[in-house]
């Protein structure tokens, strides 16, 4: 088992034939992901690593049956690549593009919300499900299949945390990176209890960094919802006030968003916060009883 | 990206957001000029830099004579204005704003942010004009009246009462109110603005609203569509290195320890500065190089992050994922060439060909590079460096 995405998962690419979505698309296919196709506005008819291309997400949802879309158009038109997948019916789009203007995802989100249409990132790693299906940019070998489900607004981050719990003998369900953007997808609180729920999740690995209250709010959730074992750790403890570092939500705006208010909100809710980033993987198997 | 207080005023003026007439000056003498151009018999100069607390700081000074202006622009020009938002080092004028003195019969605050948590644009006003809205937010929360606007619908009338009613505006008062802040939506839509910030607003003795301040700040995603906004960067607000980082589409940000820090990815980067603490030692800077991390990227880390003078010891710390660690420690090494690194280097690469990585860079045999095994290990070496304890 394994939550949202598994090997039957059929995908589409937006932006399948440009330099990104080409390179990412073969990776994702050699990792064993049904890639069935591909969207590039005038390359409608054409074969890109030997399938079909198609004008619309319209055409390629009809043709190929795919419900999830991995996203590559650049920034200016992201927003319109997603609103154009929730038209579609697709049901989650992963949004690896970097980039995108706050506004444009602000109302893309909305629409997409309301046509019942999950979306993932923007500016994120993807989704994996370990040794099964790879939808985004992340090095799919550090992810070995194992008993911890992982959700992180970082995409290095996500690799370190992942290649120290396999280091524990231990391994992933499925790894979330939900992004470090101002406003994103699902995040902490929906995808949590997708793991409570997933029989072969046994711990929840959560990494989150400075700005915005999205981990503040996953404490208050997991203190009311979550039974398994839940791990964290805050990026940013060093993180001066005021300075954007690196992601664009990535920021303390008046005081608000510290990595220290984050870790107590979660060590109040009964989370295993480290402080150390090198501490994760021995933590996981500690709460395992591993170790 | 941040604009002056003139730049927004100017910005204002389009959008019909009322402001007192006023002009920027670069010396006295122009300052005079605007003064007697403007007429009247008081007047404001006014300091420009990106940060607010001016006044309290000397950065904003009332005239009553065109002379006086001058004298007030020549004394402001080129000095460092330090204020509780600059930083003990302060910030230098290089422009001054003339303005009309406004007859000020009582201050508010207005402002607009994201609210990342209802992802809409939020409004919100007080009553208690001039102070710091953190400040009240922490002493005062119930004095803070907060509209959510679903950009979907726009800014309505009922968004607009319900500030009005909540600063307690008398009848006459609430129509040219709500008029004022819908303009002020528009601006932040329109712009991509991700802060507003009005304070003071004020009512004048003729029952008008002004914005007497006015602080912008941008998304810089968004800044391609805005190349008159792109336009108002003033450099000389920002650090030289993190711009210099910009250029070569790196993330800087400058910090007060001496170890040294070049990662790839931007979580990643902060838990290195985390670490280093963690492990008892002070981090010099985030500094992350993208996933790529080749020879030109890292060469170009090691000039970013040895413009810092008190750096001493550096940790590269890249979690190699697509990009293979063999390839990433000979563009380590190939930087070593480019850039004369004159401190210990300690090196942790982590990820695809690791072990084939850490074989280079032991077989390449320099002094000062220090290969570690692991997150953890390379913390340790890095901070013992930078304090002299390693070999
Ligand atoms: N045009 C003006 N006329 C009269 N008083 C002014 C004017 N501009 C500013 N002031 C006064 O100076 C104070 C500080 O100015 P402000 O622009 O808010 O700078 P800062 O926020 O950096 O201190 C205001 O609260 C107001 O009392
Ligand atoms: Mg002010």
């Amino acid at each position: 088992m394994s939550i949202l995405v598994h090997k039957d998962t059929k995908v589409i690419v937006q932006g399948f034939t440009g330099k990104e979505g080409t390179f990412h698309s073969q990776q994702c296919i050699d990792y064993g992901t049904k890639i069935v196709g591909g969207v590039t506005p005038g390359k409608g008819g054409q074969t890109h690593l030997d399938r079909p291309v198609f004008n619309t997400v319209k055409e390629a949802v009809d043709a190929t049956g795919a419900t999830v879309s991995m996203i590559f158009v650049p920034p200016a038109f992201t927003a319109d690549a997603v609103m154009e997948a929730a038209d579609a019916g697709i049901d989650l789009a992963v949004i690896i593009t970097e980039g995108a203007p706050v506004k444009d995802m602000m109302y893309a989100k909305m629409y997409a919300t309301k046509k019942g249409m999950k979306t993932i990132g923007p500016n994120c790693p993807g989704i994996i499900t370990a040794e099964e299906c790879k939808i985004g940019i992340m090095p799919g070998f550090i992810f070995k299949k194992g008993p911890v489900g992982l959700i992180s607004k970082s995409g290095t981050l996500t690799y370190e945390a992942s290649n120290q719990v396999v280091k524990e003998g231990l391994g992933i369900t499925t790894a979330v990176g939900i992004g470090g953007d101002p406003i994103i997808g699902l995040s902490y609180k929906q995808l949590l209890p997708l793991f409570e729920a997933d029989p072969e999740t046994e711990a929840i690995v959560m990494i989150g960094e400075i700005g915005g209250t999205l981990e503040i709010e996953a404490a208050e959730f997991i203190k009311q919802n979550i039974t398994k074992p839940v791990v964290a750790f805050i990026a940013g403890q060093t993180a001066p006030k005021g300075k954007r570092m690196g992601h664009a939500g990535a920021i303390i705006s008046g005081g608000q968003g510290t990595a220290q208010e984050k870790m107590e909100a979660l060590r109040n809710a009964g989370v295993h916060v480290v402080e150390s980033p090198a501490d994760i993987g021995k933590t996981v198997a500690h709460v395992l009883g591993k170790k | 990206m941040n604009i002056h207080e003139y730049q927004a005023k100017e910005i204002f003026r389009e959008y019909g957001v009322p402001v007192p007439r006023g002009e920027v000056a670069f010396s006295g003498p122009e300052a005079k000029e605007i003064a007697q151009k403007l007429g009247g018999d008081l007047w404001v100069v006014k300091a420009q830099i990106h940060a607010g607390g001016r006044g309290k700081a000397g950065g904003v000074k009332l005239a009553k004579s065109p002379e006086e202006v001058e004298k007030i622009a020549e004394e402001m020009l080129g000095m460092t204005l330090v204020t509780h938002q600059t930083g003990p080092e302060g910030k230098k004028v290089e422009k001054v704003y003339i303005e009309e003195g406004a007859d000020i019969q009582k201050e508010y605050y207005l402002g607009m942010v994201l609210d990342r948590s209802s992802e809409m644009p939020v409004m919100m006003a007080s009553t208690e004009g001039g102070m710091e809205i953190e400040e009240v937010a922490a002493k005062n929360p119930e004095k803070i009246i907060k509209v959510a606007i679903d950009p979907t619908i726009g800014f309505q009338g009922f968004h607009g009462r319900k500030l009005a009613f909540g600063l307690g505006l008398s009848k006459e008062e609430i129509r040219p109110f709500i008029q004022f802040a819908e303009a002020l939506y528009k601006v932040y839509m329109d712009k991509d603005a991700n802060l507003i910030e009005i304070n003071p607003l004020i009512k004048t003795g003729d029952g008008k609203f002004l914005a007497l301040d006015a602080k912008m700040g941008f998304d810089d995603n968004a800044l391609f569509r805005h190349p008159d906004i792109h336009e108002m960067r003033d450099l000389s607000e920002e650090d030289p290195v993190e711009h210099e980082a910009e250029k070569y589409g790196l993330s800087y940000v400058n910090l007060d320890g001496n170890v040294g820090c070049m990662v790839n990815g931007a979580g990643l980067a902060m838990a290195t500065m985390d670490i280093i603490k963690y492990e008892g030692g002070e981090p010099a800077n985030f500094l992350d190089v993208g996933g790529g991390a080749s020879a030109e990227t890292v060469a170009k880390g090691f000039e970013l992050i040895l413009q810092d003078e008190n750096v001493k010891s550096i940790f590269v710390n890249i979690f190699g994922g697509i990009v293979r660690c063999d390839r990433i420690a000979n563009g380590i090494l190939q930087a070593t060439k480019q850039v004369e690194v004159n401190v210990p280097v300690v090196v942790r690469l982590d990820g695809t060909n690791a072990e084939e990585a850490a074989e280079i860079l032991k077989n390449a045999n320099i002094p000062n590079i220090i290969p570690a095994t692991d997150l953890a290990d390379g913390a340790k070496k890095a901070v013992a460096a930078a304090k002299g304890e390693l070999q």
